[in-house]
């Protein structure tokens, strides 16, 4: 597919996930709205950064040192959008959806598609050694919460949330440990390992 | 290495560290509710002078209680737990308003939120059930659905089905205060809590 197209196809993509129907769905649950269409709006925009990657501007690629900058925004964008106050205003405002919908493919999916080629590969195995505990010990704070977090949600939601996050973590933990220590490296655990020639396959 | 980069990072780090320090009202707040909490512990919001009907059926508006502190909840008359116990809560924490003497100017009112069937009868019933007698702990419902959605909203109230059935909302004690401004939400649980920080709004 040309880069055209596949910009074209993201954006309908995009499109679709912001329709009211398919939005309401997706926030309706908390795991959903953290599992499914977090991560689903940051692989439209590494979808997008591969088809623009060619058509980044010089001055940007040299200020992107060592992709330093992007994964910066990468950690602060993802932060933000785990703050229970920021989901519930996310549920509650358009605008704000609006920002999150604008922000996690941009800060987060194109960063990722652009700068993590940048990174040296022990950067990369800091970053994912920084996330996967993250993600492991957020869910475990939405299980251990006597009270709801988020006032969209209920108690039970929250705990399926806290553990789909540990599930996800542990997924995570176990794809890099094999990647690591048993050298088998299929897909996007490739980009895990931080062998440079492989790395392109995370996009 | 560029001229552009500690530009860039510089940038980024200081729109990101921005927005998360605003989200969070300077990282002291994670969740909604405490935001607002902190919001009203800087400056108390004024209220709707929404209209409600009480148990024993008479009209009566949030305005009528100036001079009087009132601590609020909401409430629906089915709910099978969390308002039973609230409801135990606000039942003793009227006796020790009572005990502290007529003089204490402190009210107690709890509003359904439930229009579609706590009718009259059904908050006469939840008002027998906990030993409530109007003025002094109505239990009431807004007059239409324009005054439930519009204190709804004031308070910061988001009611959501509890997938049984039944309903799940935040469930914390309101102040008003005797200028008819929401002053504080409560955690508290225990009556004697819930008192003392009526009393203390009530006499700053």
């Amino acid at each position: 597919m040309s880069d055209r197209k596949v910009l074209a196809a993201g954006f309908a993509s995009w499109l679709v996930l912001w329709l009211p129907v398919v939005r309401g769905a997706l926030e309706g649950d908390m795991a959903v709205h953290m599992a499914v269409q977090m991560p689903l709006l940051i692989a439209l925009g590494v979808l997008f950064a591969a088809a623009a990657r060619r058509h980044e501007p010089r001055w940007l690629a040299a200020a992107d040192w060592l992709g330093i900058p992007g994964i910066v925004a990468v950690v602060l964008a993802t932060s933000f959008w785990m703050l229970p106050r920021a989901m519930d205003q996310a549920i509650s405002n358009p605008f704000v959806d609006l920002a999150k919908f604008l922000s996690l493919p941009l800060l987060v999916g194109v960063p990722l598609g652009v700068s993590w080629r940048r990174m040296p590969p022990l950067g990369r195995a800091f970053i994912w050694a920084n996330f996967i505990p993250k993600l492991g010990a957020i869910g475990g704070l939405y299980l251990a919460a006597p009270m709801r977090l988020c006032s969209y949600y209920r108690l039970d939601q929250q705990q399926l949330a806290g553990w789909t996050l540990i599930a996800v973590a542990v997924a995570l933990g176990l794809t890099w440990f094999v990647a690591a220590f048993v050298g088998w490296t299929p897909g996007c655990a490739k980009s895990i390992t931080g062998s440079r020639r492989a790395a392109p396959d995370l996009a | 290495m560029t001229r552009g980069f500690p530009v860039l990072l510089v940038f980024v780090l200081a729109a990101g560290l921005a927005a998360l320090a605003c989200e969070t009202n300077g990282f002291r707040v994670m969740t909604s509710a405490g935001a607002r909490q902190l919001s009203l512990q800087r400056a108390p919001q004024r209220l709707p002078d929404a209209r409600l009907v009480d148990q024993d059926g008479a009209q009566f508006s949030l305005g009528g209680y100036r001079g009087r502190t009132v601590l609020v909840d909401f409430i629906y008359t089915r709910c099978p737990i969390v308002c039973g116990v609230r409801g135990d809560d606000f039942a003793n924490a009227r006796r020790l308003i009572k005990a502290t003497g007529s003089s204490a100017p402190v009210d107690l009112l709890s509003i359904s939120f439930d229009l579609r069937h706590d009718d009259r009868e059904a908050l006469r019933l939840y008002g027998e059930r906990f030993g409530a007698e109007a003025p002094h702990w109505r239990i009431a419902a807004p007059a239409d659905a324009q005054q439930l959605a519009e204190l709804l909203r004031s308070f910061g109230v988001v009611v959501i089905p509890d997938g049984m059935g039944g309903f799940v909302h935040n469930a914390a004690v309101y102040v008003i205060d005797a200028r008819g401004r929401l002053a504080g939400i409560l955690d508290a649980d225990a009556p004697a809590q819930l008192v003392a920080a009526a009393l203390q709004v009530a006499a700053p």
